[in-house]
């Protein structure tokens, strides 16, 4: 039967009506439905439509009459409420643009500095050419791609200081954003470059689970080592990380390249200014030689980064980013030694650990007379040793013999860095900062007389709750211009950095000359700041980048024309006139 | 070739659409400005087309013009002499002319005259005849006769006097940029530009000498149209792409039209042949009572407004109708508008749309683009019942089909001497 809802003075417009139609005329049990605004030409069409009843003679042009023939009228009138409450659209913008040309693509994020192209393989060497054109660096998901192809791309980009990663490489991290398939890992100072994506993952995961980080994870494609290659992409990928500030070691995966290929990589790696922890999956690794480390599975090969990347602690390169004492240090090329000066043995033997491994030292199991490192002109000296107690009191009670031993390394042009430990609590000196604090100002006064300066780091050991105060020694330090790390370890390990930083400078530098020149500009532009993307392919690509903060646009590509080869190629033809 | 590429010739075409002057001078008789409506002819919108061929409700339209000139008595007669071929058809692009919908115009109906003053090419259209049962979507009632008299006897002089009075006529583009501010984007939505039209035309109508009841039925009528203006802008679109026609180079697009067979388009390079391809039938929101099973196939002229820019193509200006083109609201509107970006050569900047982060309407649709991406031009449009007499039953969206772009490639291919 007919059943009348006035909905007096709910003026809604036609479109509005319209849709309310469609979405009450859908209902189960609706047989036919008007919905319209009770004005006398709508009474007239209502009439003509055989949907009037006499209920519309009082309805003025304000109300909205809707007349349905049903027998559940209860369910129409929610159904309309519902849909009058939820007028409003939803209207759910995607956080970044969907284009379908290139030229759209640039003019949208004209910033942008990599295409990721994950179409099928017959097309993706034509629009991988295409992003070349526009200067971007190029990740190439898609496989199918012929050698020859691989080959005139990457050539191609290497004449224009682009990188093009794969084809069928399927993962990467930039700069901490996922490329393609890949883990979400803290970002950190260990660089990878891979020819193996689930090897990538593997190792970079294992570094995330271990408190580690990476940097950037460069994929190359499982053909980049590949006699027709030869290694185009992963010399790039090393060369581009090792001139990185963000990564202190390289990792190198691969599977067995062509022997010849195997040899230019390590004549590569040889030429880097990082160490380098490189598997070259199923040879068994050979023995370490210069900053070259070789692992045997992916998991060694993970955690030997760690162990290295712990040692170069990036957070170094902020504490001495503009360190003026570093600066006037670098100048003084004999200037590179760390002396360590400890009451605390156990400290000085995590200090000797950890520089040895720092510079790769073999472990001196002896240590006559607290010696517990000598190496050139660093060491790490155990003042509590029974060598300097003979007839004195302990370090940690009379600092009367390090204090010499502290002014001996000052007056030293050799000496970078002192280190010291400061070990408080119920018995020990009632204010050992207090002794050396003035000791190392006057000493850093005197060198900078000299035109010299060294850096100071200590450890204090111990809690507010001890009687010297543990805050109170700190600011004592630090207002004598000591840096006071919070662990023993944390001071080593900023020791050590330091003196990597002024050699690995150097080394840098003496490497460079080795290295061919090659201008990897925009591919360096690309890891220096979170990638800009234009994602060719797979949009899921590119949500992964917009999550984790790069800047995507959506390229949402189809073939040519349909894939009308020959209208394609009028419109190449065209384009050429 | 006069330019170096295609691609320098479509910067000379879009120069001149940008530069165009459009002015509305004159309201005047059909037969006087086209003079191929002497005598028993009627203009249809799109290519070419026969009596055969029209769909029901154009039909109805010749019908109702064939009993508003008096040519027949009933509307028996009046389908008689149609069939038998006693009418001409002329396609009213092929005389300076637009039509909405069937665009059946005959030879004493007012158009408007509007002139593109930087390159005095003018254009003509007949007048918008408000909604419901009206002559554009076929119904040749009484009411729609008796209207189309008073149109004849009582608007186009009133219009005329008033425009006459505008020294240099009334400046169109001026207008159309306020109105694209405002939330139209003159094929759907006109609600703006008409109430500025209103309101510029009242103070001549007042002096236009005509009595008080014409005066009072004239404003009453332009008031309670909120389409009125869609036939100005048809018009001024016609005008400013002709214009851009007379460049021989290039692969821009300069009119979109369709007949309820056959869409066709035409384009800068390729002189004043029609690219055809069968409509589609629109997609869209219904009256209550109808659906798409009561729908005619695509028709009318008023697609020239989206060759020019606006319509479909700048359907982001337009929030208040935006649920035309899907269910997600205004970022539908967006992406419609960014998609028709894909297939452009540029923006207008002489209309800027506000929640198009001020980005020019889209300018200068190319058909190599077109092709390449798939991407076809969308088309806001009225919806009529296929049967003749109905009128309006809807409206919505259609595309132009890409087969006239194939075909208008392969012809570019030809000019060009590019041989695949």
């Amino acid at each position: 039967m007919l059943h009348t809802v006035i909905k007096k003075n709910l003026y809604q417009d036609s479109v509005s009506l319209m849709l309310l139609t469609n979405h009450l005329s859908a209902m189960d049990g609706v047989e036919r439905i008007s919905v319209m605004m009770g004005t006398p030409s709508n009474k007239d069409i209502m009439k003509g439509s055989g949907l009037y009843t006499d209920e519309l003679e009082a309805a003025s042009p304000n109300d909205l009459c809707v007349v349905a023939e049903t027998e559940d009228v209860d369910r129409v009138i929610e159904e309309l409420e519902d849909f009058l409450n939820n007028q409003s659209a939803a209207s759910e913008a995607t956080a970044y643009s969907t284009v379908r040309t290139w030229e759209m693509a640039e003019n949208k994020l004209p910033s942008a500095d990599l295409a990721l192209i994950s179409i099928a393989g017959e097309h993706a060497a034509a629009e991988a050419n295409k992003a070349l054109d526009r200067d971007l660096n190029v990740f190439l998901f898609s496989d199918n791609v012929s050698i020859e192809d691989e080959l005139q791309l990457k050539q191609r980009a290497a004449e224009k200081g682009l990188m093009v990663m794969g084809p069928d490489c399927g993962t990467g991290i930039l700069s901490g954003v996922p490329i393609a398939f890949a883990n979400v890992i803290e970002k950190g100072n260990i660089g990878v470059v891979g020819a193996s994506g689930t090897g990538i993952q593997e190792v970079t995961t294992i570094i995330g689970r271990n408190g580690g980080g990476v940097s950037h994870a460069i994929g190359t494609g499982g053909r980049d080592l590949a006699l027709e290659i030869g290694a185009l992409t992963t010399i790039q990928g090393l060369r581009v990380l090792d001139a990185d500030p963000e990564t202190d070691v390289i990792v190198y995966i691969s599977k067995p390249p062509a022997p010849e290929v195997r040899e230019k990589v390590v004549e590569v790696f040889k030429t880097l200014s990082k160490p380098v922890v490189s598997i070259f999956m199923g040879d068994k690794p050979k023995e370490q030689h210069d900053n070259v480390h070789y692992a045997w599975t992916l998991e060694d090969t993970a955690l030997k980064a760690l162990e290295l990347a712990q040692t170069s602690n990036t957070s170094a390169d902020s504490i001495l980013a503009d360190n003026e004492d570093l600066k006037k240090i670098k100048e003084n090329k004999d200037q590179r030694f760390i002396k360590g000066y400890y009451c605390g043995g156990t400290l000085a033997l995590e200090a000797a650990m950890i520089l040895e491994d720092a510079f790769n030292l073999d472990p001196d199991a002896a240590h006559p007379e607290g010696m517990m490192l000598q190496h050139g002109e660093h060491e790490v000296i155990d003042l509590g040793d029974d060598a300097y107690t003979q007839g004195r009191a302990h370090p940690m009670i009379d600092p009367t013999f390090r204090v010499e031993k502290v002014k001996e390394a000052i007056a030293n042009p050799k000496t970078a860095v002192l280190l010291l430990d400061n070990v408080i609590g119920y018995g020990a000196h009632d204010d050992m900062a207090g002794v050396f604090a003035p000791v190392i100002e006057k000493g850093k006064k005197e060198a900078a007389e000299q035109g010299r300066a060294f850096i100071a780091i200590a450890s204090v050991t111990g809690t507010a709750q001890d009687p010297q105060v543990y805050q109170d020694q700190v600011d004592k330090l630090e207002a004598a211009g000591v840096i006071v790390t919070e662990s023993n370890a944390q001071a080593t390990k900023l020791a050590a950095a330091i003196i990597d930083s002024l050699e690995g400078e150097e080394a840098a530098e003496t490497k460079a000359e080795k290295a061919e020149a090659a201008d990897l500009t925009k591919a360096s532009e690309l890891i220096s700041d979170k990638p800009r993307v234009i994602n060719v392919g797979l949009t899921g690509f590119a949500d992964t980048v917009q999550e984790n903060g790069g800047q995507v646009v959506q390229y949402q590509w189809a073939p040519i024309a349909g894939g009308d080869k020959r209208l394609a190629a009028i419109l190449e033809k065209l384009s050429k006139l | 070739m006069q330019y170096k590429t295609i691609d320098e010739a479509n910067q000379a075409v879009i120069q001149h659409i940008t530069a165009s002057e459009p002015f509305l001078l004159d309201v005047v008789p059909a037969k006087s400005v086209i003079s191929e409506l002497n005598g028993k002819a009627l203009l249809h919108s799109g290519p070419p087309t026969v009596w055969e061929k029209m769909p029901h409700p154009m039909q109805g339209s010749c019908i109702g013009a064939a009993l508003f000139e008096g040519w027949a008595a009933t509307e028996e007669e009046a389908q008689k002499m149609l069939e038998n071929g006693e009418v001409t058809f002329i396609s009213a692009h092929s005389v300076s002319a637009v039509g909405p919908m069937g665009g059946i115009t005959s030879a004493n109906m007012p158009v408007v005259v509007v002139e593109n003053k930087a390159s005095e090419k003018r254009a003509y259209c007949n007048l918008n005849e408000g909604i419901g049962a009206v002559l554009r979507f076929g119904a040749y009632n009484e009411e729609v006769i008796n209207r189309l008299n008073w149109m004849k006897d009582v608007l186009g002089p009133a219009l005329s006097k008033s425009l006459k009075q505008i020294d240099g006529g009334m400046n169109v583009n001026v207008l159309v940029a306020k109105a694209i501010t405002m939330g139209d984007e003159f094929h759907q939505r006109n609600i703006a530009a008409s109430a500025l039209f209103l309101r510029q035309i009242v103070p001549y109508l007042i002096t236009s000498g005509i009595s008080e009841k014409e005066l009072q039925e004239v404003t009453k009528f332009l008031a309670d149209n909120d389409q009125f203006f869609l036939n100005i802008m048809m018009a001024t679109a016609k005008s400013v792409m002709d214009t851009a026609a007379t460049e021989t180079e290039g692969s821009i697009v300069t009119a979109l039209a369709r007949n309820g067979d056959q869409f066709g388009i035409k384009v800068s390079g390729l002189g004043d042949q029609w690219f055809t391809a069968p409509v589609n039938t629109p997609d869209g929101l219904y009256f209550s009572g109808y659906s798409s099973e009561d729908a005619t196939p695509d028709m009318g002229d008023s697609a020239i407004t989206e060759a020019y820019g606006v319509g479909g193509m700048a359907m982001v200006a337009a929030p208040g109708v935006v649920r035309f083109v899907g269910t997600g609201g205004f970022n539908d509107a967006v992406n419609t508008s960014d998609e028709m970006r894909e297939i452009c050569i540029a923006n207008n900047n002489n209309l800027q749309i506000p929640t198009w982060d001020f980005q020019g309407a889209c300018l200068g649709i190319d058909i190599r683009k077109v092709v390449e991406t798939g991407i076809t031009p969308v088309i806001n449009t009225g919806i009529a019942h296929k049967v003749a007499g109905t009128g309006q039953i809807g409206a919505g969206t259609v595309r132009v089909p890409l087969g006239c772009f194939e075909k208008a490639l392969e012809a570019l291919a030809e000019k060009y001497g590019v041989e695949v």
